[in-house]
């Protein structure tokens, strides 16, 4: 069974909220990779999202577009990716996400990309500037090589369209807080509070929520009206702040421990 | 679930992240009753008219042709409309639908600042809150029309990510789209994006090629050559378009050459790219080994684009239109031609288009009529030129 496929099992079965942690491929540096996969599921995340960097990432606020940028002069590909994955799999149970934009996909060659994804053990896929309407042949070949998709719910999505993400989407929906790119915001909840409410009676599915979670307080009340929650830029921030610390892995984790608290 | 409508072909389509979907789809829909109004279609026109300045003439250029001795050479002189260029047609249509639409704030992206400035232009005229999104280095590029958009009271904000022109710009005016997508329109200036977007600019562009239709006279013993400069493509799409169904025109689309399609330099996609999504269509691109999109360089601003308009790529795959190149060098060899022998200072983007005409034109019969679109005016390049020459104003 697809370690999704499991966790939400869990979520639906006994109300359990999942930790989403996300991290820019290659940021800050090669090397870093490595150690903060391991470090974020040490931390107790769930799930980990892990971001290709892309040149023009249209969805990603300034924090997710910095780091992008800064893990492509690195020199970060995605056959890099793919190879750094595989020397850790072993060592991390928890599942792995992508979240890359579709061009470096296209370009690696569709086929080949979920082949080389199911390979090393990589679990879903999330592309943000892909809806639903151009789906067909990503997710013909996800299906192939039982790499689920995630699909995106957003504050515009009518109802009728939440049915149809839904239905693509194959364990959990992603539900974008508010209309904006990825990073912090102040005041969050109050401004979703409705919006989740009305994903809440539309959504049969297990949903989290992302864009804008940077706060143990953020996870706590965003938990109480959906299934979890992604943290990226918040994360990337903090990453930044120490990204020069010899002991940045152990921060992370201890970073991640204090995010999920209130999930106890 | 099948999305057939929206592509030419296998190109375009609507790649865009899940909250501007149920806006595209509004806009369309907007526009699909707005081309049925006949209300909407009068004011249009009439705009174009009288404010623009439409129609614009079909210029016989008697002494470039007499000088390239063997096509006619005819100019349509699109640089002769309000603002200095084509850009104006697009946002007069696109501004009267964002008010139809109830949308109080304008968003747009500019490179050369020709579509930023038109953009600016309708704002002031129409009384709309008006923001644009300019490259850093396009903004020290293209002073002259930083300053006039500023003076028409548009918030030019400087874009400061990637390589700070045009490509970011969009990049910058889709984020601020995102965030602020219920009250704000974005006026995108040329045939790229998502669909609706490459479709809707081409129709309000093509009142270029309807208006040369009844201005050139084709007989039997002519034939005609359409020639326009390609960067997103909407100059040329709006030449190109209303000729497309009759195979005995032949058309060339010429992309920005840079230092040669051979070296790391231009902004030759058609040429030098292959297929990916970027700004929310399939279409040619420029991009690397790992799907990163390419710097471009093209010594015109408004041709330094890393994409091209679907519709472009479909043209290009199915052969109906041959798209070719200009150096940075040649253009300026065209660009002073031009001046120096009609007394047309043309755009250095439009100088790309009149460069192939004078390689071709010598080697074409006296009964071939070749039409130069000359998108806009060279005002805002003149320092550039200098520039590039070694010259001080």
């Amino acid at each position: 069974m697809n370690r999704i496929t499991k966790i939400f099992q869990d979520v639906k079965k006994n109300n359990k909220k999942v930790f989403i942690p996300f991290i820019t491929a290659g940021y800050p540096r090669l090397e870093s990779t490595a150690e903060l996969i391991p470090a974020l599921a040490d931390g107790g995340a769930d799930l980990v999202e892990i971001g290709v960097p892309f040149s023009d990432p249209m969805a990603d606020g300034p924090t997710i577009q910095a780091s992008s940028h800064t893990a492509l002069e690195n020199g970060v590909t995605l056959k890099w990716i793919f190879k750094t994955i595989k020397k850790i799999r072993n060592n991390v149970k928890i599942p792995l996400i992508f979240f890359s934009y579709l061009n470096p996909i296209l370009k690696y060659g569709l086929e080949r990309f979920f082949k080389d994804s199911q390979k090393i053990g990589i679990d879903g896929l999330l592309i943000p500037d892909l809806p639903p309407e151009e789906s067909d042949e990503i997710k013909k070949l996800a299906r192939r090589y039982k790499i689920n998709t995630i699909f995106l719910v957003s504050p515009t999505t009518s109802n009728n369209r939440i049915r149809l993400i839904e239905e693509l989407s194959d364990d959990f929906v992603y539900c974008v807080s508010v209309t904006g790119t990825t990073g912090t915001r102040g005041k969050l909840y109050s401004e979703v509070k409705p919006y989740l409410m009305r994903l809440k009676s539309n959504l049969k599915k297990p949903y989290v929520v992302g864009f804008g979670v940077s706060t143990p307080e953020d996870v706590k009340k965003i938990s109480e009206i959906s299934n979890g929650v992604v943290v990226g830029s918040a994360i990337i921030k903090f990453i930044e702040k120490f990204k020069n610390n010899k002991e940045l892995p152990e921060k992370v984790k201890n970073y991640v421990k204090k995010l999920k608290s209130p999930l106890k | 679930m099948k999305r057939k409508k929206g592509y030419f072909g296998k190109f375009g389509g609507m790649f865009v992240p899940e909250t501007l979907v149920p806006i595209l789809e509004e806009l369309e829909m907007a526009y699909f009753q707005a081309k049925k109004d006949k209300k909407f279609i009068e004011e249009y026109k009439h705009y174009l008219e009288k404010y623009a300045g439409r129609p614009t003439p079909l210029y016989f250029a008697e002494r470039l042709t007499k000088k390239l001795g063997g096509a006619k050479i005819f100019l349509k002189r699109e640089d002769l409309l309000h603002t200095g260029a084509h850009k104006i047609n697009n946002t007069i249509g696109q501004i009267l639908l964002a008010i139809k639409m109830g949308k109080t704030r304008i968003i747009a992206e500019t490179g050369a600042g020709q579509h930023g400035l038109a953009v600016a232009t309708v704002c002031a005229k129409f009384g709309l809150k008006c923001v644009i999104y300019m490259g850093e280095e396009d903004m020290e590029r293209q002073k002259l029309n930083l300053y006039k958009m500023r003076l028409l009271g548009a918030d030019v904000i400087p874009v400061k990510s990637g390589c700070k022109t045009l490509k970011d710009a969009i990049n910058e005016t889709l984020r601020d789209w995102v965030t602020n997508v219920r009250d704000t329109f974005y006026l995108l200036g040329s045939t790229v994006g998502p669909y609706p977007y490459p479709l809707l600019v081409r129709d309000f562009q093509s009142v270029i090629g309807r208006e040369v239709k009844t201005q050139i006279k084709k007989n039997r013993n002519s034939s005609l050559i359409l020639i326009a400069c390609v960067g997103g493509g909407s100059n040329a799409l709006g030449l190109f378009y209303p000729f497309l169904k009759d195979k005995s025109v032949k058309i060339y689309g010429v992309e920005g050459g840079g230092l040669g399609i051979n070296s790391q330099k231009h902004s030759a996609t058609l040429a030098r790219g292959d297929i990916g999504v970027l700004h929310g269509s399939k279409s040619y691109i420029l991009q690397d080994f790992d799907g990163q999109i390419k710097i471009p360089h093209s010594i015109s601003a408004g041709l330094d684009y890393p994409g091209v308009g679907p519709e472009h790529s479909y043209l290009k795959e199915i052969g109906r239109v041959d798209y070719t190149s200009a150096t940075d060098k040649e253009a300026l060899k065209a660009f002073h031609i031009l001046t120096e022998i009609e007394g047309i200072i043309p755009a250095l983007e439009s100088a790309h288009a009149v460069a192939y005409a004078v390689k071709i034109a010598p080697k074409c019969s006296k009964n071939t009529n070749i039409i130069i679109n000359l998108s806009g005016r060279g005002d805002k390049d003149v320092d550039i030129v200098a520039e590039a020459e070694g010259k001080k104003l």
